[in-house]
């Protein structure tokens, strides 16, 4: 019996870790994944001086409107920001999404040239160019993208561009029942 | 994301260059010398912090904490290396903001907390004690527990070595013939 234990262990061993491999391949589990601390707590605070000259600054009072908002932080120099940026002037003329946007570690004139350049989706604009509100906002690059319920409570926190799937099963849903 | 500094040197002449037109034991022993001496320096060699003296505190006090919680905290971006490690952009943003908040007076734990509200316990290179950790930090231990009682159960259970039975008398004459000299 004892001998049996003794050929069976390492049997049993490979299978617990072939198991366990399996499903760290097939359970969509992303070990780089830092996930977000920020989804359903209350927005972090947005002061962030504005993009566009002669307007006024963020303020926190632009998440607390009773209507969901989309708050994107971007940078001109960022490749995958230019990929996403489509979906972003599509949910702003056809959803008509409030989106507010934050230039980050980005300088104005070159945000804005971009802005110029793709079409300016920002209701809001601001421009953090040292990365305080970033901090704040627990961001870990560009581009992150946060769905903010009318009441400022922070939905859900993409880290990476947005895709077309991330609109129809997730904005989209969210603006139309804002949760 | 570490400094490195390649400073390939092709002057003629070096020491690391063998000349054979002085091929001669004293060069040799030269060469020995001062290839001893690099390994010996290298040892002393550590990862290069990335924090530039722009960034310091003047307060060596507040600077010596700075380091000590930076040294802790994960950077965001390049997920296995310190705030003080790495280059990113990210990480020198938090170590702006963990000297900003030691100045504004904060305690180290309240420099822990500023970042974990942000970041999560993911920032926290030495994961807190919690429900969702346990098993990380008991695991080790658990399992050298049931190692070191296993191993003394088998040590009880085998069984004294028997002596081994005496030789016949035969065999002992067998013995002593091929012992003989």
């Amino acid at each position: 019996m004892n001998r049996r234990l003794l050929f069976i262990l390492p049997l049993l061993t490979l299978v617990l870790m072939a198991g366990f491999f399996a499903w760290s391949l097939m359970a969509g589990r992303d070990p780089a994944s830092i996930g977000s601390v920020l989804v359903g707590r209350p927005a972090p605070r947005l002061e962030v001086k504005a993009l566009r000259d002669g307007e006024p600054p963020l303020t926190d009072a632009l998440l607390r409107t009773g209507k969901p908002a989309i708050v994107n932080f971007f940078a001109s120099w960022c490749t995958p920001c230019l990929a996403e940026h489509p979906l972003f002037t599509r949910l702003a003329t056809r959803d008509g999404a409030v989106i507010i946007g934050v230039a980050w570690k980005n300088k104005p004139p070159e945000a804005l040239a971009w802005l110029k350049r793709l079409g300016d989706p920002y209701k809001f604009a601001g421009a953090d160019l040292e990365g305080r509100a970033g901090l704040d906002w627990g961001l870990s690059g560009v581009p992150e993208t946060y769905l903010v319920d009318g009441q400022g409570i922070v939905r859900r926190h993409f880290r990476g561009p947005i895709t077309e799937r991330d609109v129809n099963e997730t904005i989209l849903p969210f603006l139309k029942g804002g949760r | 994301m570490t400094r490195q500094n390649c400073h390939p040197e092709r002057s003629e002449g070096s020491f690391l260059s063998p000349q054979r037109s002085l091929g001669l034991r004293p060069r040799d022993d030269n060469f020995r010398f001062w290839a001893l001496c690099v390994v010996m320096l290298s040892l002393f060699a550590f990862p290069a912090s990335a924090v530039e003296p722009s960034e310091m505190l003047p307060d060596p006090a507040l600077e010596a904490r700075a380091r000590d919680i930076g040294r802790s905290l994960r950077c965001v971006v390049c997920q296995n290396q310190s705030i003080d490690d790495s280059n990113a952009e990210v990480a020198r943003d938090m170590r702006r903001a963990v000297r900003e908040r030691l100045v504004a007076g904060d305690d180290d734990q309240k420099v822990f907390a500023y970042m974990v509200a942000r970041y999560g316990d993911y920032v926290l290179l030495k994961p807190p004690f919690k429900a969702g950790t346990w098993a990380l930090w008991l695991g080790g231990p658990l399992v050298l527990l049931i190692a070191g009682v296993a191993l003394l159960i088998a040590a009880r259970r085998r069984k004294p070595l028997v002596p081994p039975p005496s030789l016949s008398d035969e065999e002992q004459r067998r013995l002593n013939a091929l012992l003989k000299p």
